[in-house]
């Protein structure tokens, strides 16, 4: 695709559209898989099924006074909230929803991806030291210690990905999982991965790091508020708070979307290619698989209680650190043998 | 802790932390002034006195009528074994003797009132530990007591359903029933807690071995109920200084060695058991007969001395001390409560603890500030 100004800017603003919305109605869902969960019906007043919560609350959200707290460092107090969600709307360019929906194809997509994760991290730190409060202040080195031992194994465990797609262009690692679910990287055995045993391994590391990374239960200690009350975002009011929690909601589906292209396949039909069904290879697969990671972000968030931040780093250095460079070794090793 | 290991711990920089009074972990108003190193506590101090009512004094200005109502402000989530604290002791001073059907009731409220202050306690203390899902579960069980006690007793949470000698109100079939059905419900309910809460890795790592209170800190301290029970300390009041009915009862008093917030947790879990054991029992042998005495001062003025008696609680012994000149108001009413004295434990085992340790420590005490303050 010619890169134009004019495309640049659709893509712009149907990425803006797609996390705001997405951003949106997480909420109501994570509000309604909540009340599943609790055995009650969640938000039900505002429209059908509590469908008008969310504009609703962002109504109520924008129209309310922003507080900025006396003796905190303005400039820095403002942009941190940018700095949450800015990255998650760029990440979004270089998603592929199927073959021919992406924004801009970037032959490092996911050095991108992560270079812009990484940035988000930089928000809550900011965000807790501008703050003058000692929760937010603790709460931000938590969030800090936590993010760089949880993107350690995610790169190692996205790398062997790579490895075997031999692509970091992410259109080109979920074509390479075309025909068929038992392409799917998430499978052992596979032919391409020289017959890997632990790929599922690699998988559930992928998939813990995700919530670690997105601040989630039982890994929210940036936020655990029967400790820290509201941790980096316990003096933000207003839209300040709300693009807090927006740029939360939308790295969830930035995690997700990744999940799915490295180890699901993509926009891939899990029965292969069936010549006369029209919708295989579509983006409402994509979708699919999309939401049901998000539901079980969901289901994990009201199950767990949360853990400690020392069982959390221990968790990460003394078992994921080594499994993902062990994965990534062995994996290597028998490309070269097999593939 | 002795004063070397003090200087050797002594942290190069710390600061203060305000835990409260208006904080999510405190349960109410109560503030814990933390001298922190990193997120490590180097030393704490909880402060006491804003939510003071005055109750003690209260009693030396009503009349002992009057001063029923009192009792159920104290512990808003036990309200019913602190009536039955007051009535006792009213009844030991005045000589009032209660008939068997009331005393079986009686005990019958308290526990039901026991098993619901227990698992508002369940999740409150999972809420603490960032599991937010029990909670909404127990408050659902906990509907079916409140709903079965307002029926009798008119109020939800405050009760005042004990009277001198007897009750205000009789209890009806439907009460039975309902009280049946609770019972065969929370059965099944509490396999699910076990399948959800008690099993669950995380809750483990963060609960055992953590909290660690030994038997010696509890007697120094003066700890009683599931904390004193949780480090290996079988008392209870119910079998050590037995009122009412229990000792006709069959039931267990659970002890655990662990002295940890998890042996402190299967206590209060094995406790909902036994409770509803006791339930099952009176409902099966609730005899018949009037709920109030035959005979009974119209106005209540115990002869001068000094009274005292003990009941168990959802959180321990609650002891009251009651003097009386003769005359219509009390002379002096003491109330001994259990989370007064199972709380200041915590200024001492919290030193050296993670915050996030410490707050959960400090859910396993299952604390309630109205009482403490009184």
């Amino acid at each position: 695709m010619e890169l134009s100004l004019l495309n640049a800017f659709i893509a712009v603003f149907i990425a803006i559209a797609f996390v705001g919305a997405n951003a949106a109605y997480l909420v109501w869902w994570e509000r309604k898989g909540a009340g599943f969960f609790q055995r009650r019906p969640g938000p039900t007043e505002n429209g059908p099924w509590g469908l008008l919560q969310p504009p609703l609350d962002g109504i109520k959200l924008m129209t309310k006074q922003l507080l900025i707290p006396g003796g905190v460092d303005k400039a820095i107090f403002m942009v941190a909230p940018v700095l949450a969600m800015f990255p998650a709307l760029v990440s979004f360019v270089t998603i592929p929803f199927s073959s021919s929906i992406q924004a801009h194809t970037i032959e490092v997509g996911v050095l991108l991806i992560f270079a812009f994760a990484a940035l988000g991290s930089m928000s809550l730190l900011v965000a807790g030291w501008s703050s003058r409060n000692k929760y937010a202040m603790i709460s931000s080195i938590r969030a800090v210690s936590q993010t760089v031992a949880y993107e350690i194994p995610l790169l190692i465990t996205t790398i062997t990905v790579v490895l075997i797609a031999g692509s970091l262009e992410l259109s080109e690692i979920a074509a390479a999982q075309m025909g068929g679910i038992w392409n799917w990287y998430i499978w052992p055995f596979q032919k391409s991965a020289g017959f890997n045993i632990f790929m599922p391994i690699s998988f559930m590391i992928m998939f813990i790091c995700s919530v670690a990374e997105t601040n989630r239960a039982p890994f929210d200690l940036g936020e655990a508020e029967s400790e820290l009350v509201a941790g980096f975002h316990t003096e933000y009011s207003s839209m300040g708070f709300g693009l807090f929690f927006m740029g939360e909601y939308a790295n969830i589906v930035i995690g997700a979307c990744l999940i799915t292209i490295l180890f699901l396949g993509g926009w891939a039909c899990p029965f292969g290619d069936l010549g006369f069904f029209p919708f295989t290879h579509h983006v409402g697969w994509f979708l699919l698989k999309l939401y049901l990671i998000i539901f079980v972000f969901v289901w994990i968030r009201w199950t767990f209680p949360r853990t400690t931040i020392y069982g959390l780093l221990n968790l990460s250095w003394q078992y994921m650190i080594p499994l993902s460079l062990f994965n990534l070794l062995l994996t290597a090793a028998l490309i070269k043998v097999f593939a | 802790m002795n004063q070397m290991d003090l200087i050797e711990l002594q942290p190069d920089e710390t600061f203060v932390l305000n835990v409260g009074p208006q904080h999510p972990a405190t349960h109410g108003v109560l503030r814990v002034k933390m001298t922190m190193d990193g997120e490590y506590i180097y030393d704490a101090e909880t402060v006491l006195g804003y939510i003071h009512r005055m109750h003690e004094k209260m009693a030396e200005n009503r009349t002992y009528a009057q001063y029923m109502p009192n009792m159920g402000r104290l512990d808003y989530l036990s309200a019913m074994a602190f009536n039955h604290g007051y009535a006792l002791v009213v009844e030991r001073a005045c000589g009032i003797e209660v008939p068997e059907r009331a005393e079986y009731i009686r005990v019958l409220t308290v526990e039901l009132n026991r098993i619901s202050s227990h698992l508002v306690w369940l999740g409150a203390f999972v809420l603490d530990l960032g599991g937010f899902t029990p909670l909404m579960y127990c408050f659902d069980d906990r509907e079916y007591i409140l709903d079965l006690l307002e029926s009798i007793t008119g109020s939800r949470l405050t009760y005042c359903y004990f009277r001198f000698g007897g009750l205000y109100n009789d209890i009806d079939e439907p009460f039975i029933e309902g009280t049946r059905r609770f019972v065969k419900r929370m059965y099944k309910e509490l396999k699910m807690y076990a399948k959800l809460v008690t099993g669950n890795i995380i809750l483990m790592k963060r609960l055992r071995g953590h909290g660690i209170i030994d038997q010696n800190m509890c007697q120094r301290y003066g700890a009683t109920g599931p904390v004193a029970r949780g480090s290996g300390i079988n008392y209870d009041v119910r079998r050590n200084e037995p009122y009412s009915v229990y000792p006709e009862l069959d039931f267990d008093i659970p002890v655990d060695d662990g002295c940890d917030s998890y042996a402190r947790y299967l206590v209060r879990m094995e406790e909902m058991v036994q409770s509803l054991r006791i339930i099952e029992q009176i409902l099966a042998k609730l005899p018949e007969g009037p709920i109030n005495p035959a005979k009974k001062p119209k106005i209540i003025k115990p002869p001068p001395g000094d009274y005292y008696a003990a009941v168990e609680t959802a959180r321990g012994n609650f002891g009251i001390r009651l003097v009386s000149d003769g005359g219509k108001n009390a002379y002096r009413l003491k109330l001994r409560s259990p989370t007064y004295s199972n709380m200041h434990l915590f200024d001492e085992a919290c030193r050296g603890m993670l915050i996030a340790d410490a707050l959960a420590f400090m859910g396993s005490l299952d604390l309630v500030i109205p009482e403490m303050d009184r």
